[in-house]
């Protein structure tokens, strides 16, 4: 693509200063998400998926904090922005969607108010006008009668209406990127492939850029047009989703699929990853994936993973898979 | 929600009820009234004559549901020590003890909750902390000690306040005010502090915990996240939270403050109910003792009931009836 990305992270690393030495939950990031593209962020829990997403709507949690890098919005280099010029680029041009829709909605609040305030807080129109698009952001994410629910309670709504609500007022100031960290992971499973096709509904009509965080390969499966596999800080391998499901270069990724189960692969024999991602205080020599990597040979052990840059631009790792049948494909 | 009001009704008339067992049996255990009413030189036709006057020869059930009877209209007979009735000198000394209560209970509300969400919301600030540290003085000095300080800085030392006494009293029917004066209002200011300190700095720990609680809460972060201004996710998103839970404990604290004046009043001789129960017990004086129980816990109990309705008021997600369905 030639336009320039909604979204463009570059060398993004954070770090927490701890009592026991300086973590790194996000290791040299780099990506780009386009107008109305989704872009999934795949890994095992503590993966620093979340942290990403923070860091890129600049709500990471004292003491963490981007030590180097940059977060372009658009071309607007958003991790130098503070205070009250970050506040007004978040809701209006970049929105975030959490995980549980039971918490994510101020309880004592209606929900026409809290769309209310949103909206006045960003646009300039009058309180009939913010009421007005309350309501059509309400009818946009298919909550029925919405010019009645206007008036209710979080509570008086089920988990997956909730979580509507919550798209709702997070594209409502009408952003380009909307960050949605586990937006199903927390609902019923019928419920879940409703949500997604809504986000991908939301992403098609809107031309919105979606960062869609995710620890479900099957998410990533049904909704994202490129993803970004994450382990330990890092990124681990990044490329349109077909390929990348079809053809796992890294070997995590590889791992993450044989243990997830997909609708278009029918029965297969499921098969986790042995061990557990290390604690960021203790990351192992190496590649950090080498001790549960099946392929670790010498080098991944004793030197660290080659960064994505230094490869094929596709996946961090010394010996990649599959590279024979890009070979093919090419020829 | 009727059913819980109804519930709620219920068990205060017990908590009354109870109360009012106790109230009956100090005339019983604590002195014999018979003593107590009829001097040294009596017969025993007088004795007989007033026990049958009194009801004491009726069963015990029957004597407690007449003592319920007579309290529930405010009669509580004549005190041992003045000769008046009881519900006479209670009613003189009340407004007193209410504006007392009612500026104390006024600053330990507003300064509680100011101060606690300012603590909250600069947790790391030098101010706040300064603020904390002193609250822990306010919570761990007894009420005597503070007031007898503030008696020695204020009256003694500096000679700005007195140390005593209402000051001029204004008489509007059959209240007494001291808010129109200006001795009036200098007398309030030493006792109000002592009496409200304590319960502020409750007030104010307990709003700060609960707040900084809610400031962690997803639906804050996601107000920020929306790009809500600091100012709106403090006062609109945070602060009713905030109350919620602590609207029960304010009540509460702020409904003990009657009971506590008992203290205050002692130190700074302000003339009102708790004065006049201290100076009850030392005559043994057990009508004025008993209506001074009996009211109080009808304050509490109501204040408890009316917090319990605020509760409806805040959360939505107690008006159960009102929800319009939608699972
Ligand atoms: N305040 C903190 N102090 C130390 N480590 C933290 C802190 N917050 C998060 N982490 C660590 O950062 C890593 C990334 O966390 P997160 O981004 O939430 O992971 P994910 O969203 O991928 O599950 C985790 O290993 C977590 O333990
Ligand atoms: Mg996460």
């Amino acid at each position: 693509m030639t336009d320039t990305p909604v979204l463009s992270v570059r060398d993004l690393t954070v770090e927490i200063p701890t009592r026991h030495g300086v973590l790194r939950p996000v290791d040299d990031m780099s990506f780009d998400i386009h107008a109305g593209e989704i872009m999934g962020v795949v890994g095992e829990s503590g993966a620093g998926k979340s942290m990403t997403g923070n860091a890129v709507i600049g709500l990471l949690d004292p003491p963490a904090r981007i030590v180097s890098g940059e977060v372009l919005l658009s071309g607007t280099p958003v991790h130098k922005l503070k205070g009250d010029a970050l506040r007004r680029l978040r809701g209006k041009r970049m929105g975030m969607i959490f995980q549980d829709p039971q918490t994510s909605l101020n309880p004592l609040l209606t929900v026409g108010d809290q769309l209310s305030e949103t909206i006045l807080e960003h646009l300039n129109v009058t309180q009939q006008e913010a009421r007005k698009r309350a309501i059509a952001a309400l009818e946009e994410v298919g909550i029925p009668a919405a010019r009645q629910r206007i008036g209710s309670y979080p509570h008086e709504f089920s988990g997956g209406m909730r979580q509507r609500v919550v798209i709702a007022l997070a594209l409502c100031a009408e952003p380009d990127l909307v960050i949605a960290d586990e937006p199903t992971t927390a609902l019923d499973v019928s419920v879940q492939a409703q949500i997604i096709a809504l986000l991908k509904r939301l992403c098609r009509d809107r031309g919105v850029a979606v960062m869609l965080v995710t620890h479900d390969m099957g998410v990533i499966a049904e909704a994202a047009d490129r993803v970004a596999v994450m382990y330990a800080g890092r990124m681990a391998e990044l490329g349109p989703v077909r390929e990348v499901l079809t053809n796992a270069r890294h070997p995590y990724t590889a791992g993450l699929m044989e243990s997830t189960p997909l609708a278009s692969q029918g029965r297969k024999r499921l098969r986790q990853i042995p061990g557990a991602m290390p604690r960021l205080g203790a990351l192992p020599g190496g590649c950090a994936f080498s001790p549960r990597c099946d392929y670790a040979q010498d080098r991944c052990r004793q030197e660290p993973g080659p960064t994505l840059k230094r490869c094929d631009g596709r996946a961090a790792c010394w010996f990649p898979l599959n590279t024979a049948a890009k070979e093919e494909a090419k020829a | 929600m009727l059913a819980y009001i109804i519930r709620r009704v219920g068990q205060s008339v017990l908590v009354l009820l109870v109360v009012g067992l106790v109230a009956f049996a100090m005339f019983h255990f604590v002195g014999d009234p018979i003593d107590n009413m009829l001097g040294q030189e009596r017969t025993q036709a007088d004795i007989e004559r007033l026990r049958v006057q009194l009801g004491l020869d009726k069963p015990f059930v029957v004597q407690y549901w007449r003592f319920l009877e007579q309290a529930a209209q405010g009669n509580f007979g004549l005190s041992y020590r003045q000769g008046r009735p009881v519900a006479e000198i209670m009613i003189e000394r009340l407004p007193a003890t209410l504006e007392l209560a009612f500026v104390s209970g006024l600053m330990a509300l507003v300064g509680g909750i100011a101060l606690g969400i300012f603590t909250a919301i600069n947790r790391r600030g030098v101010s706040a902390n300064v603020v904390m540290t002193a609250s822990l003085i306010g919570v761990s000095l007894p009420t005597f000690l503070i007031g007898i300080l503030l008696i020695y800085v204020f009256s003694v030392e500096l000679g700005w306040l007195p140390s005593f006494g209402r000051g001029e009293v204004t008489r509007i029917g059959g209240w007494t005010t001291g808010f129109l004066t200006e001795s009036g209002l200098k007398a309030l200011i030493l006792p109000a502090v002592t009496l409200g300190l304590y319960q502020m700095t409750l007030i104010m720990r307990l709003v700060r915990t609960e707040m900084l609680e809610v400031l962690r809460m997803d639906y804050i972060r996601f107000a920020r996240a929306r790009g809500i201004r600091e100012k709106s996710i403090n006062f609109r998103h945070a602060l009713k939270n905030t109350l919620v839970p602590v609207v029960t404990v304010m009540g509460l604290q702020v409904g003990s403050i009657i009971a506590f004046a008992i203290i205050t009043e002692t130190v700074f001789q302000w003339p009102g109910v708790g004065l006049l129960f201290i100076n009850a017990i030392q005559f043994v004086d057990i009508p004025v003792m008993a209506a001074y129980l009996m009211m109080i816990s009808v304050m509490f109990v109501g204040i408890n009931l009316i917090v319990d309705m605020l509760y409806f008021a805040i959360d939505p997600r107690l008006r159960a009836d009102r929800t319009t369905g939608g699972h």
